[in-house]
């Protein structure tokens, strides 16, 4: 007899149906996987083996033939067990050959018969639900994330016997709910109001936030650079809930997350030893980097000098298209990668501080010159992270530093004005603005334009770096509410954009 | 541009000064890997000369001689917008014949005479280390603006580290830099200095004895400072170590009887052990402007070149890292006050008051005007050197 049954393979952070066929008859003993199963799927024949018997129920001694279609695809991962199991019950006639009709099925069986957690249940649902199917069993640890996707009907089922049961009809499992989102919680787990004085990277944080622009932060170790950059998600806005779906998804793909919808942004913070595929993603089945983690929240790059030159020069593609895609032999993946980028290095090589440094302006520039090319293009501002005075760190009476949710305010207002006035174009907000988008949006008068071109005519600013002040001061002016940019905006953003170029390309 | 043109020097010496050019990289060839100094090479003949170093290639040589034409070779001066002074010319600095291997003829580019170089007028080096330490470049800078404010012209190499300092506090107190190079005069060697190089071109003069479009070679730094100490009235020294080419320059100051001055270090830095040896040998100390003024004055000088319009001497002479230009602005003078003591743009904003967007437009604006400099990283630097 021949069963059939739908189940569900991650590529990249979507998912592909994948037909799981069950064919029973008499012959020797065997039980033949074929579909380019790899060797974690080849290992699920022992598994539904010892879980079918565990769980009171019936492993036909007779010629078993299990193919998973489309052949011509790579499978990876245990997540085939539970419709490999099915198929076994359908063909061997242990459960109602129809009882499986529009269900699909995903999830990894334990000896015992327990069904176990898999990653990129959320992305299962989704696959599941595009591709017609009404209901999907899985494990109920995946249960709450899978129930994410509405228009598709999520059972949560703890064992292989329990299966049985429902499909005979003889137990009935609860349609499964999404659990509460953590978002309930109004302010943000770190908030900026903890980080004392930095005036000058708070101001930065703000401004890169309201604008999507991407920041470098320079200052001596210790003196909270990381501290600053982990506030960032709390003062960007909320995630919407498309927004937060994404991010569940990304985050159920690569095993993280836990099962809820997100509530913040992503912040990723890799260290410096990091590869380029951990970064952009990679792999033979090619898995989500960094980048693609970080999507729609915070990368950060902590030591940015330090990064090797093949990872750093592996995000520039990412960070100029939104989405990160890797070739293989067989075909290419795309991770989506619309991520905030904050960088944050030492002022020099040696790394003390001001008073103590004896670096020379030549160690200095070789320092620099080291995130020169891929990283800089990229980045619209620059910042100093200076280490606290005492004062700061005590606090004055009576003046709290300002706290993330009335930034966030802020920057929502900021955001507002950029999407209505960029919408249709393709662009999420300032720093997506292209060429003749910025020069639309950011235009200056006579007297700002003037000053703009002194810059680049003394040499400071290139053509890049002129857009990329205007983009700026478009921010600044957005966040003050300002229709027109005026000089003290234009200004400000000359003040905060990178260091010379021309010192760097020397 | 006063220095430009080759009317200043004769057909011979020009022809002089483009030989050594063409023969630069055989003196090179021969010279490498056997200690730095040029010697008494360029004391000999024509002829010799060539014979000393392009024995094989001899004909070569013998030919450019013979075919040189000195209507061409003005032309090639020219066209890099430079001069040429020979030492029959009146301007040509009379305090360099001092030296035994003076070049007949100096390339010159920049909007001063040369003559500003001769006679009583003060003209002092002040050289040093590259990799120099912020000490160093602090102290630097401070004679560099003592000594360009009191109306001293200060020379230096253009090199990286001390010698760019020097040049910079010397423009910032609207004095008369004069940069001496080891390749052609039209050539911004080291290339990060190339903002400071159009500026004393602009402000002051860049002397080489090499033409127009040559190169550096290693011998001609050390061949350079003997221009420079042959030039001077003094040799100041920051930061020497050992073995270094700062000490080059004090030696053929010693030779010529001039003074030598250097700015004590650190006992325990191997970058001030020359500095201080050359200190335990007798050379002046020097701690600030004043004390090369001093030296070159005695101690109970008056102002020198008070005619040329520059504050007086003590003002800023005592006080070097004082900001010599007028500041009508309260906030612009407290923000460069405070790029000039590291505070960064937090300390800008104590300082100030002012919210942060302020202060970085007003920095903004300050370097817009060229008073306060960021480095390749963005920060703000407590000084202007590039």
């Amino acid at each position: 007899m021949l069963a059939s049954i739908a189940t569900f393979a991650l590529v990249g952070v979507d998912s592909r149906e994948v037909t799981v066929e069950v064919d029973v008859r008499r012959g020797l003993p065997a039980f033949t996987l074929v579909g380019l199963p790899d060797a974690a799927v080849r290992e699920a024949r022992e598994r539904v083996r010892a879980a079918l018997l565990n769980s009171s129920l019936d492993f036909p001694l007779q010629r078993l033939t299990a193919n998973l279609a489309p052949a011509s695809m790579r499978k990876a991962g245990p997540s085939f067990d539970l419709a490999l199991a099915l198929g076994v019950l359908t063909a061997s006639g242990q459960v109602p050959a129809d009882a499986a009709g529009r269900t699909a099925v995903c999830g990894e069986l334990s000896l015992s018969g327990a069904l176990r957690p898999f990653r990129g249940a959320l992305a299962t649902a989704m696959g599941a639900r595009e591709a017609g199917y009404e209901r999907l069993i899985v494990p109920t640890e995946n249960a709450g994330e899978a129930a994410l996707a509405d228009g598709l009907e999520v059972l949560a089922v703890p064992s292989l016997e329990r299966l049985a049961d429902l499909l005979h009809g003889r137990w009935a499992a609860e349609p499964a709910r999404p659990r509460p989102s953590p978002r309930g919680a109004t302010t943000p787990a770190a908030d900026l109001a903890d980080v004392r004085g930095q005036a000058d990277a708070k101001r930065a944080i703000e401004i890169a936030a309201a604008g999507g622009h991407n920041l470098l932060m320079v200052g001596p170790p210790g003196a909270g650079k990381t501290m600053i950059a982990r506030r960032l998600p709390g003062i960007l806005p909320p995630p919407s809930f498309e927004e937060a779906l994404e991010i569940t998804r990304i985050a159920g793909v690569a095993g993280l997350g836990d099962g809820r919808l997100a509530g913040e942004r992503p912040f990723r913070a890799p260290h410096h030893t990091i590869s380029a595929p951990g970064l952009v993603g990679g792999g033979s089945q090619p898995r989500p980097g960094e980048i693609t983690l970080a999507h729609l929240g915070v990368l950060f790059l902590d030591e940015v000098a330090e990064f090797s030159r093949g990872a750093l020069e592996a995000l520039r593609q990412p960070l100029e298209d939104g989405f990160a895609e890797i070739t293989r032999a067989q075909r290419s993946v795309t991770f989506p990668a619309r991520t905030m980028l904050v960088a944050a290095c030492n002022p020099c090589p040696c790394a003390r501080g001001p008073g103590d440094c004896r670096c020379n302006d030549v160690d200095r520039l070789r320092y620099a010159r080291r995130l020169s090319g891929p990283l800089i293009d990229r980045i619209d501002l620059v910042c100093e992270a200076s280490a606290p005075r005492a004062v700061e760190l005590v606090g004055r009476p009576g003046q709290a530093p300002e706290c993330s949710s009335s930034i966030r305010e802020r920057v929502v207002d900021a955001r507002q004005l950029q999407r209505e006035r960029l919408a249709g174009s393709g662009a999420y907000c300032n720093a997506d603005m292209d060429g003749p988008l910025t020069r639309r949006h950011a235009r200056l008068g006579d007297g700002e334009e003037g000053r703009l071109l002194r810059s680049v005519e003394q040499g400071g600013l290139t053509g890049r770096g002129h857009d990329r002040v205007l983009r700026l001061a478009r921010t600044i002016a957005d966040l003050a509410g300002r229709r027109r940019i005026c000089s003290a905006d234009l200004e400000e953003a000359l003040g905060y954009r990178l260091g010379s170029p021309a010192g760097l390309a020397a | 541009m006063k220095a430009q043109g080759a009317a200043g020097a004769c057909d011979a010496c020009l022809r002089r000064g483009f030989l050594v050019g063409h023969l630069a990289g055989h003196i090179a060839g021969v010279l490498d890997g056997r200690g730095r100094r040029v010697a008494g090479l360029l004391t000999l003949s024509d002829e010799n000369l060539i014979e000393a170093v392009a024995a094989k290639q001899r004909a070569g040589a013998l030919e450019y001689l013979e075919r040189f034409d000195a209507g061409r070779a003005r032309e090639h001066v020219d066209q890099a917008r430079a001069g040429a002074v020979c030492r029959h010319d009146a301007d040509y600095p009379a305090r360099l014949a001092d030296l035994d291997d003076a070049p007949p003829v100096l390339f010159v580019k920049g909007r001063i005479g040369l003559d500003r170089l001769s006679g009583d007028d003060p003209c002092v080096s002040v050289v040093g280390a590259r990799r120099a330490s912020a000490y160093g470049l602090e102290v630097t800078l401070g004679l560099g603006r003592g000594l360009g404010a009191a109306g001293v012209t200060v020379v230096s190499g253009l090199a990286m580290g001390i010698d760019a300092r020097a040049h910079r506090g010397c423009l910032d107190a609207g004095g008369t830099p004069v940069a001496v190079l080891a390749c052609g005069p039209d050539v911004a060697y080291p290339k990060v200095n190339r903002r400071l190089y159009e500026e004393i071109c602009e402000r002051g003069l860049v002397v080489s004895e090499l033409p127009p479009g040559r190169r550096p070679y290693r011998w001609s730094f050390p061949a350079r400072n003997r221009i420079m100490a042959g030039l001077s009235r003094m040799v100041v020294l920051v930061e020497a170590a050992e073995r270094s080419g700062s000490l080059i320059t004090a030696d053929f100051a010693i030779q010529l009887g001039r003074p030598v001055g250097a700015v004590p270090g650190q006992v325990t830095s191997s970058g001030a052990a020359g500095t201080n040896a050359l200190l335990k040998d007798g050379a002046a100390l020097i701690t600030s402007a004043e004390d090369v003024l001093d030296e070159l004055f005695g101690s109970d000088h008056e102002k020198p070149n008070a005619g040329s319009g520059t504050a007086p001497v003590r003002r800023h002479s005592t006080d070097g890292a004082a900001q010599p230009r007028s500041d009508d602005d309260p906030v612009q003078r407290l923000l460069v006050e405070a790029v000039e003591a590291g505070a960064g743009v937090d300390g800008a904003c104590a300082r100030t008051g002012l919210p942060v967007g302020e202060v970085r437009a007003g920095l903004s604006r300050l370097e817009a005007s060229g008073r306060v400099r960021r480095d390749a990283l963005g920060v703000y630097r407590r000084t202007s050197v590039p």
